[in-house]
């Protein structure tokens, strides 16, 4: 049954200010509120603004996580202000007390107020955020598995908050990189079978150096979306359909080095970092390395390699011939490689049909 | 100054309708939303969009359930152009791209919803109105060189010209705190209703009454205040929307003795007769002592029934608020909800294309009373009421707009707006805060103006309103910037909130029968000799201090007689 009805308490909060006006630098400021342990962090400030503070100044509006408004950074992670509870919030706090700043990777404006347009809606407007769809449209509805609309329901479900872009390590190192939710907005047209352009957005979006090879696989935007839209699963199924379907081998050496990373597993139980490199730029095989663009990548390499053995992270055998794990391991691996590859469909982990009848 | 054809206030899905319907007529379109477009609470709307787009269905049949939904107090001429166009606007959504829900066979499928007579309505999970949203804003972004968009300007007010007409509204951009004149042939109201009068209320914080405020002070006439919906189905944790799409899917509600009590209320319909006929059964149930929780304040809606795989696919974000809000596993164990605040039927008075009787001036949407919902609107009717009137308001204003000069406007009303915004920032700290009285209003509001009603609990409540009204004038806020300061906009709002307050206590008072929404204990029979006809709230300018004035216009009848209403 419901959580029992608890008491209201004392919860403190440390936010961070920023007036542009002041000509002052960022400062912590602290209230104390009173509410019961389940409410939202976004109702503590909303208190401590009609009781102490009006001029606290947070975006907020549904309070039910669904408008993507309230997307802050609570003790260092970014999230919903109205879906975390206090509770959660001080137990995760380093001193009891919670913590809420701005979002990361945009300007902040006032408080914990963030330019969006600058940085997050410019990026969803990059992937041509529309459905291509130009052909006389027919008297009712496209005819459409019913499958492939729950599937894009997942992207749907996006609210825009912005918690990923906060928190996307990608971005961070390269603010070009079109980013988690842009690149989750794309999956939603390149996944709605009513879209005429899938090969021409994949195209575009492998082609750009700064698009979906640019992400390095973190999970960071994973944990901090609010709506489980699995922003970097999204990214990973648009890879899948570009290369695997579409054979797509782009400038970038993206699809080439993850075609290198699966078949060098396979082969060797292990990464096989000297032939990795070549293979990324030269093609996945043995004759790869002889490719130009892969000698010269290799001899770039060098340095790193170098200074890897000197430091005895690697070893010059290993360096060369590869890592070797025990012959019975190898065939795990394999196994694994051939369960998944004997499946007639790629499995696809989508959160709106995993539920399971009781 | 900048200046457009069309001018859209409210950029959920009734604005953003109305500016592409404009554009694509060929106007020069702009819309300023108070939020980012995609942050209106059109997004919250779950279940899903009314329309008779199955083969054996018929628009009539979806007519006919609307009007007595209404309680007979819709106008049919409305209801009929709503439910005729209804499946051709939502075959235009799909085709722009909207993820609706299909069947086994490719279709659009559909679900079951309150007060319909079949199942007529197309949803995408439970996040159908934030679906839509999102394609209309898509749309917006594709069509963004025929529609400029002024995302977090507020509205401070309508422009007049000496003739009356609405030549376009002062407003303020909300980042840097300048403020403008946007003028326009046109003008559309589109900015939502008014549930933050209430507390608690499902409507988001900003859902302050703006637009019926602003309109009611340039003249234009309020229909149909007083029919304010109460939702069946509300957290009682704090207030939050479980959709209806549950009982759609086919969730009970049980009192405390386990019983399934819609049994007593509407043996037909049961937890789907229309929202009005739940929501006073659960109130009878908690009054009478068979509410559940601690003091016996909720009721339990029960989902475990519907299979585990379904809720997890078509009500995921209700399975969410459990869990999030609640600690409760919906797909496992009951959860406690109670009736709360959830719509206003009622709006600034429009005809069929959302023209009020201001030239120049448009509403619709939340905004506006058409009147397509009379007495109570049926769930997922007010998806349907946007678009379908959001579009008609956009294509007629450019139309209109197409043969007309564009108006002169002077800088005076922005001296005006300018001077009053100053003198909020500069009001001593010595009155009330501005939140206080905010407070006050909703838990007022909650207690006399809800699901049951009456003369001396409204006139209570009128006293209190007036009494909060002249505490705003000298209410004081704290920060003194410009840049973001969302706390003087507060104080505009609280301004906005009471003068929509006033008007649906006021017509509250005067409709002495229980229609709909409005249930008098002490006139608890529907009584069409006297009062099938609209209540008017207009404000009154003419000597003396301004305030409300009733007058009446008649309801609109074509095919569907009054008859007794069972579900």
């Amino acid at each position: 049954m419901a959580e029992t009805h608890r008491p209201p308490e004392q919860f403190t909060l440390r936010m961070r200010r920023y007036d542009p006006e002041s000509g002052e630098a960022p400062y912590w400021d602290e209230h104390t509120i009173e509410l019961e342990p389940h409410r939202s962090v976004l109702e503590g400030i909303l208190q401590a603004k009609a009781k102490f503070d009006g001029s606290i100044g947070i975006r907020c509006s549904c309070r039910a996580a669904i408008c993507g408004s309230c997307g802050v950074r609570i003790n260092g992670e970014p999230g919903l202000a109205c879906h975390t509870h206090l509770d959660h919030a001080k137990a995760s706090s380093k001193d009891g007390v919670i913590e809420v700043e701005p979002m990361g990777n945009m300007p902040v404006i006032k408080d914990m107020i963030v330019d969006m347009d600058a940085v997050h809606w410019k990026k969803v407007q990059r992937v041509t955020p529309w459905l291509l769809n130009e052909g006389p449209q027919p008297e009712r509805e496209h005819i459409v598995p019913r499958e492939s609309m729950v599937d894009i329901t997942q992207t749907m479900a996006c609210i825009q908050c912005g918690a990923c872009v906060s928190d996307c390590l990608a971005m961070e190192v390269d603010p070009g990189f079109i980013g988690p939710a842009a690149l989750a907005k794309a999956y939603r047209f390149v996944g709605d079978p009513r879209d005429e352009e899938q090969r021409e957005r994949l195209l575009d979006l492998s082609e750009d150096p700064q698009g979906i090879y640019d992400c390095t696989h973190c999970f960071k935007c994973v944990e901090a979306c609010p709506k489980d839209v699995n922003p970097m699963g999204q990214i990973m199924r648009l890879r899948r359909i570009a290369g695997a379907d579409q054979h797509i081998n782009d400038q970038n050496n993206g699809h080439r080095h993850e075609e290198t990373v699966v078949t060098l597993i396979k082969d060797y139980g292990l990464l096989h970092e000297a032939e990795m490199i070549p293979r990324s730029y030269g093609g996945n095989s043995w004759f790869g390395k002889f490719h130009p663009a892969a000698g010269k990548e290799l001899l770039s390499s060098l340095p790193v390699a170098i200074r890897g053995i000197a430091k005895r992270k690697m070893s010059i055998k290993i360096a060369l011939f590869g890592h070797k794990i025990p012959a019975q391991d190898l065939k795990a691996v394999q196994k694994i490689y051939e369960k998944v590859e004997s499946k007639p469909e790629r499995y696809e982990l989508n959160l709106y049909v995993t539920g399971e009848d009781e | 100054m900048p200046s457009h054809d069309v001018l859209i206030i409210g950029a959920g899905l009734a604005g953003q309708r109305a500016a592409l319907a404009a554009a694509q007529a060929g106007s020069s379109v702009a819309i300023v939303s108070k939020v980012h477009p995609v942050r209106s609470h059109s997004v919250a709307a779950a279940g899903g969009i009314n329309a008779a787009i199955n083969v054996a269905d018929d628009w009539k049949s979806h007519a006919y359930d609307t009007v007595k939904g209404s309680d007979f107090l819709g106008d049919q001429d409305a209801i009929e152009i709503m439910c005729s166009e209804a499946p051709k606007e939502v075959m235009h959504l799909e085709h722009i791209g909207v993820t609706f829900h299909r069947n086994d066979s490719g279709e659009l499928d559909l679900r079951a919803f309150g007060g319909a007579s079949m199942k007529r309505t197309a949803y995408v999970a439970d996040i159908t109105g934030q679906a839509i949203l999102h394609v209309l804003y898509e749309q917006l972004m594709k069509h963004h060189e025929q529609v400029e968009r002024y995302e977090e300007w507020f509205v401070t007010s309508l422009l007049q010209d000496d003739s009356g007409r609405c030549t376009g509204v002062i407003a303020r951009d909300v980042r840097s705190g300048r403020m403008e004149v946007l003028k326009a042939k046109n003008t559309i109201l589109a900015s939502g209703g008014a549930g933050q009068v209430y507390s608690p209320t499902t409507n988001a914080l900003i859902v302050t009454g703006d637009g019926i405020a602003q309109a009611y002070r340039i003249g234009a006439p309020l229909m149909d205040m007083e029919m304010v919906q109460y939702h069946p189905t509300t957290l009682v944790e704090n207030g939050l929307l479980i959709t209806e799409g549950a009982r759609g899917e086919g969730a009970t509600l049980l009192n405390s003795e386990g019983e399934r009590f819609m049994e007593k209320y509407a043996p037909n319909k049961m937890e789907l007769a229309s929202r009005d006929v739940v929501s006073r059964a659960e109130q009878t149930e908690i009054l009478e002592g068979r509410g559940v929780g601690a003091h016996g304040e909720g009721i339990y809606l029960d989902i475990t029934k519907v299979p585990r795989k379904r809720t997890l696919e078509a009500l995921r974000e209700i399975v969410n608020i459990g869990k999030d809000f609640a600690g409760v596993d919906i797909t496992r164990e009951p959860i406690m909800i109670r009736p709360g605040q959830h719509y206003i039927m009622g709006g600034v008075k429009t005809d069929v294309n959302g023209a009020t009787s201001v030239e120049g001036l448009y509403a619709a949407g939340e905004v506006a009373c058409v009147s397509v919902h009379g007495g109570n609107r049926l769930g997922a009717n007010s998806l349907l009421d946007t678009l379908i009137f959001g579009r008609r308001a956009g294509e007629h204003a450019a139309a209109r707009a197409a043969a007309m000069a564009m108006p002169d406007t002077g800088d005076a009303q922005l001296r005006e707006d300018v001077a009053m915004i100053d003198a909020i920032i500069a009001r001593p700290r010595t009155g009330r805060r501005v939140s206080e009285i905010k407070q006050e209003l909703g838990e007022t509001m909650n207690q006399y103006v809800a699901v049951y009603r009456d003369q001396a609990g409204l006139e209570q409540a009128h006293e209190i309103v007036k009494r909060l009204k002249q505490e705003s004038e000298s209410a004081y806020i704290d920060d003194k910037g410009t840049v973001f300061n969302q706390d003087v906009l507060g104080a505009i709002e609280l301004g906005y909130m009471l003068d929509c307050a006033e008007a649906i206590v006021v017509a509250a008072i005067e409709r002495k029968e229980s229609r709909g929404a409005q249930f008098r204990t002490d006139f608890p029979e529907r009584n069409d000799n006297e009062w099938l006809k609209h209540i008017d709230i207009s404000l009154d300018r003419n000597g003396g201090p301004p305030g409300p004035r009733v007058t009446y216009s008649d309801v609109t009848i074509t095919q569907w007689q009054p008859e007794e209403r069972k579900y």
